[in-house]
């Protein structure tokens, strides 16, 4: 097998995880797609560690502490998510603009509440 | 082509067109259901390239526990169950120019650097729960540890943030408004209970 089918494939499945992190609203959603970039960047070490067959076996290794790592990301993200929806009502991640530095959006009314509540006119 | 190319390019299909589908549909609960379908076939990419031990590793902890986790968000989070119009932003088709830009640039450049490598997987040493284990606890054994004091460092931080009655909670009562309440009625609860 060619060694670029696999890689190809990574870089589609990377891509379509780009989208999803770029064009969803929820952040559960968004969390699937950084998912998918994660899963593209293991395709990818496990493909290289076939072609290489070195002794230290890095890429299966490296895989393997990525997937460990990742379902660490996921705990805290998820408890982020439902700490933002405790105090928010939603998880829509384009309506959370406290921190943005930018002018209010007067179609969404974000920011607005947070500066009456910090009596700012 | 061999039967293991078949399998491989099969697989490599089963898995992009369900991630489009994680990414295109409009049901949040379908999208989760997709994501175990990508994850299973990357599951046995990791089986065809000779890495055994990994692949059931990607079955146990993505399909088994990432994708619960993603479904009990989804839960907690009230999201409906049927179909839904707003999931996208409205910056859908530059959002889909970027992707496809990234997509163009990273398959010309492996497709470049690596078109006259070949895979020789008959060779390719298989990664068994043996294998792996010797290599783990042989080689890698600093970086492991490492990652179970991360883990370790996760669990408390997922901890802590779930909390209700964190110094934060109190500033953010007036802005949570009805959701908080739920949050108030199960603290009152915990602290009538002792």
């Amino acid at each position: 097998m060619p060694l670029w089918w696999p890689l190809v494939l990574a870089s589609l499945l990377f891509a379509i995880g780009v989208y999803a992190v770029l064009v969803r609203r929820n952040a559960v959603l968004v969390l699937m797609g950084v998912e998918l970039m994660l899963n593209a960047v293991n395709i990818n070490l496990v493909a290289f560690d076939a072609w290489f067959r070195d002794v230290l076996h890095g890429g299966q290794t490296l895989a393997l502490f990525v997937i460990v790592i990742a379902a660490a990301e996921v705990g805290l993200a998820l408890a982020i998510v439902l700490r933002v929806f405790r105090t928010h009502g939603h998880i829509e991640v384009d309506r959370l603009r406290e921190l943005a530095d930018r002018d209010l959006d007067p179609s969404t009314g974000s920011g607005r509440r947070e500066l009456d509540r910090r009596g700012v006119r | 082509m061999t039967w293991v190319q078949v399998v491989f390019v099969l697989l490599g299909l089963v898995a992009v067109g369900s991630a489009l589908l994680v990414v295109t549909t409009r049901n949040m609960v379908h999208a989760a259901l997709w994501l175990v379908v990508t994850l299973g076939a990357v599951a046995g990419v990791y089986l065809v390239l000779a890495a055994e031990f990994l692949a059931w590793v990607q079955v146990l902890i993505y399909v088994g526990a990432v994708v619960v986790l993603l479904l009990f968000a989804l839960m907690l989070t009230r999201a409906p169950t049927g179909p839904q119009t707003d999931l996208d932003a409205r910056r859908a088709l530059p959002a889909a120019g970027v992707a496809l830009l990234v997509a163009a640039v990273l398959v010309t450049t492996v497709v470049a650097g690596f078109s006259e490598v070949t895979l020789d997987l008959d060779q390719a040493i298989v990664g068994s729960a043996e294998m792996t284990g010797a290599t783990v606890f042989e080689k890698w054994v600093l970086p492991f540890e490492v990652l179970s004091v991360l883990l370790l460092a996760a669990l408390i931080g997922a901890i802590v943030l779930s909390r209700a009655d964190t110094a934060g909670a109190e500033d953010d009562e007036d802005a949570a408004a009805g959701s908080s309440d739920t949050a108030d009625t199960a603290d009152s609860r915990g602290r009538g209970g002792r």
